[in-house]
């Protein structure tokens, strides 16, 4: 791999992997807390795991839509190709997005029993597959999808279900319940919060296999990003960041720096991302099995003026939305207290 | 069906849904800005219980349009490929700005407008609202930016040829104030507003008549009865303005609008009637020379009918006649209503006309029925371009995508979307039946007040 020079492109590339990373980081404890919803059948604790989550969820969920709006505006033929080729699969992402962020808000508002069941299993299915297609689909553009020579996705709907892209969707619903248990547990107290603490810590464990066997899966069965590992040793250095992040996780809980366990998850989602978007560089997907059909960030980009004006609108703007985002997190710090607005 | 029905119906079908929440958002953000305004200055309690109240049904209508805008925003590249690559480049700086400026903003703050009552200050809450009604306006301002640039593109040229042809922006804001770009936005905020206020005007009305919490309801009408008459009157304005624009940027589709086949000097203005495609002619009530006085402001020249357009460069007359004739209808309805509205309360016996506060309670179909109506003969009117001048609508589709699948997404979507509007309608119901809460009149948290000696305005 080159070193690549910094020009507009390579910066898109880097900013929309910092958004798709904010999204992981941010609606990954979401989907997290949503996935792991069902595991106490006290109504109580469940209302607390989503008020939990309740002022920031949808906040969260903005970087997902500015993430597709960047991919649209910096490298529209990926984002046709993707949304297109990917149509299915996207359209069941979209019906648990909604049925997920409709039974948070829904679920809480009348006290019937079956209704609250309802809301709570959608609010927990539509958590799961969430995650599970959103791995799946990256996924997928790491182990490389069919391309034709005008650029468009040429497989099938059945055909991106693989045993790979499966595994990394395993993976993603084994990262967020992590993610989303040690974020609980930061949030919560009492029986609650020594309860998400026993689940993070089962979480973890589950990850890690997850993890291994991932690796394991990609070193020996995905050639083009083993010969890149291989050229390039230093890529270790982002994977063992990574199990650094991880192991750190109990041992912040032991010295009880909840925050701290959750910073460090973070970190770890933050390498991954790294490592599959120095892997992925300079394609954004990889044609698999004609990789000269690869979509990249040149071949597939707006033009310089667009790029450029864009990063304009980002330099004015990020600033801004990165200074309210923490000062709303940190207005909304400390333990879930419920009010009369909870959810 | 095929591809291209089964997407437009699917694309068609589920902005009309989303549509049906982003108004209300907007207008309710702008009755909650003053509101909570009011609040602030006078220190009424009542004020503090309106907005309480008011923020919980924003907040309703706010989730259903987020859940329901991410699906418009992968439709683009879902079931219109072709379209993304060929506007992509034009989009992406008007998409930037919307995501950044207007999404995060309105989310952000939404956290503190709706669980940050008890957390911040009066003022810092205010200042949240605010934010969340400006945010709201600025994702109107920047897809209506979009959508404009799809009916009058501007500050762009096209590079490459054929399948690989697309346009790439030339002149940024150029491109932002496109011409019909000021006019759509104000027409489009106006009946924002409208919807926003009808609502509020509504639900007064059915506590006024069922005699359940007056005082609320009173303070909410002398509120939202004020914006819907500005709404109202401004939404006249910005609709003859969008109508000239319409008629010297898009005249086929004003010839539509108005089911005019023929390019006759003293143009009538249709009133009321129908189309008879098959005999290219219009039944109607006309207004004579009506129609050029509007467009031209004088009664003589000419409005230049379909016949100056070749048969496949028209858009389907019939729905674009009646879709616009809906909408004006709607929108003169509520001005009326408005100013019937306006009228008793200043005399004060609104209380006691029974029959009004019914017109009343309805009132809140009004805008809804005229925002879906003027949207669809907006689209509806562009046809057959996707693109106006530029692209075909069936050239933006995908290549990949079959009918099969775009009809099991659109079976989903219908599933989806019916049982979202049940339970939206049946949450709605019950907020209203429930009222607002009497402790909502004491402020409580830090944004606790001396209490004053009067309860109501």
């Amino acid at each position: 791999m080159n070193v690549p020079h910094l020009d507009l492109n390579t910066i898109w590339f880097a900013l929309v992997g910092v958004l798709f990373t904010g999204y992981a980081m941010l609606d990954g404890f979401d989907l997290g807390i949503g996935a792991l919803h069902l595991f106490t059948k006290d109504d109580a604790e469940r209302r607390v795991m989503l008020n939990a989550i309740g002022p920031v969820w949808d906040g969260n969920e903005v970087w997902l839509v500015t993430g597709g709006g960047a991919l649209f505006a910096a490298f529209p033929n990926v984002y046709a190709t993707v949304f297109s080729g990917f149509y299915l699969a996207f359209m069941l992402l979209l019906a648990s997005l909604i049925f997920r962020a409709v039974a948070i808000e829904f679920r809480s508002k009348q006290p019937m029993y079956w209704w609250r069941q309802t809301w709570d299993i959608s609010f927990a299915a539509g958590s799961v597959l969430s995650s599970l297609l959103i791995g799946v689909a990256l996924g997928n553009l790491a182990w490389g999808i069919p391309i034709d020579e005008r650029g468009e996705f040429a497989g099938s709907f059945l055909g991106l279900l693989k045993p790979y892209p499966l595994l990394i969707g395993i993976t993603t619903v084994a990262l967020f319940m992590m993610h989303g248990a040690i974020y609980g547990a930061m949030k919560t107290e009492g029986h609650l919060h020594h309860k998400l603490r026993r689940w993070a810590m089962n979480c973890i464990i589950a990850f890690v296999i997850c993890a291994v066997t991932t690796t394991m899966a990609t070193l020996l069965y995905v050639p083009h990003i083993a010969a890149r590992v291989r050229e390039n040793p230093w890529l270790f250095s982002i994977a063992l960041a990574n199990m650094l992040a991880i192991a750190n996780i109990p041992r912040e809980f032991h010295y009880r720096r909840d925050w701290l366990a959750f910073l460090s998850s973070c970190g770890a989602i933050i390498t991954l991302m790294l490592l599959f978007g120095v892997n992925q560089f300079p394609n954004l997907v990889y044609s698999q099995p004609d990789p000269a059909h690869s979509l990249t960030i040149y071949n597939a980009a707006s033009s310089q003026k667009t790029l450029g004006i864009m990063l304009i609108i980002a330099i004015i703007g990020i600033p801004i939305v990165l200074a309210y985002t923490v000062s709303i997190y940190w207005i909304f710090r400390g333990k879930v207290k419920m009010d009369r607005m909870s959810y | 069906m095929d591809v291209l029905t089964l997407s437009r119906i699917q694309f068609g079908g589920t902005i009309a849904f989303h549509y049906l929440y982003p108004p209300l958002s907007i207008g309710l953000g702008v009755l909650l800005v003053i509101m909570e305004g009011l609040w602030l200055r006078t220190g009424l309690p009542i004020y503090h219980q309106l907005a309480r109240f008011w923020t919980k049904v924003f907040a309703l209508t706010f989730a259903i349009g987020v859940a329901t805008g991410i699906v418009m925003e992968f439709e683009f590249g879902t079931n219109w490929a072709a379209y993304s690559r060929f506007v992509g480049d034009v989009f992406g700086s008007a998409l930037a700005a919307e995501g950044i400026f207007a999404f995060f903003l309105e989310s952000g703050f939404l956290a503190l407008l709706l669980f940050g009552w008890d957390r911040v200050g009066r003022k810092l809450h205010f200042f949240a609202t605010c934010m969340v009604c400006l945010g709201a306006h600025f994702s109107a301002v920047w897809i209506v930016v979009a959508n404009s640039w799809m009916q009058t593109p501007a500050g762009y040229h096209i590079v490459g040829e054929g399948l690989h042809a697309r346009a790439e922006i030339t002149d940024f804001w150029a491109l932002v104030f496109n011409p019909s770009m000021l006019e759509r936005l104000s027409h489009t905020l106006c009946g924002a507003w409208q919807a926003g206020a009808f609502l509020a005007i509504s639900v007064s009305a059915w506590y006024l008549l069922r005699q359940k919490h007056q005082a609320f309801a009173h303070a909410t009408l002398r509120v939202a009865l004020a914006v819907a008459l500005v709404a109202s009157f401004l939404q006249l304005a910005t609709g003859h303005i969008s109508a000239q624009g319409v008629g010297k940027n898009q005249p086929a589709k004003l010839a539509a609008f108005e089911g005019l086949y023929e390019t006759v000097s003293n143009t009538p203005l249709v009133l009321i009637g129908w189309v008879d495609e098959k005999n290219e002619t219009t039944h109607a009530l006309m207004l004579p020379s009506g129609l050029s006085f509007l467009d031209h402001n004088d009664f003589h020249t000419p409005v230049t009918g379909l016949d100056q357009f070749k048969p496949e460069d028209r858009p389907p007359v019939t729905p674009c006649f009646i879709f616009f004739h809906g909408m004006v209808f709607a929108g003169m309805a509520t001005i009326l209503i408005a100013l019937l509205g306006c009228f008793y309360w200043w005399r004060g016996t609104l209380d006691q006309t029974r029959w009004l506060l019914w017109v009343l309670v309805f009132s809140v179909l009004g805008p809804q029925i005229a925002n879906q109506c003027g949207w669809f003969a907006a689209e509806v009117g562009r046809q057959p371009w996707l693109v106006y001048g530029l692209m075909r609508t069936p050239a933006g589709l995908s290549a990949v995508v079959q009918a099969n699948v775009v009809l099991a997404s659109l079976i989903l979507f219908s599933f989806i979307y019916f049982l979202l509007f049940a339970v939206f309608i049946y949450l709605l119901n019950d907020k209203i039946q429930h009222g607002p809460h009497d402790e909502d009149l004491i402020p409580t948290g830090k944004l606790a007040l001396p209490t004053p000696d009067r309860l109501t305005p």
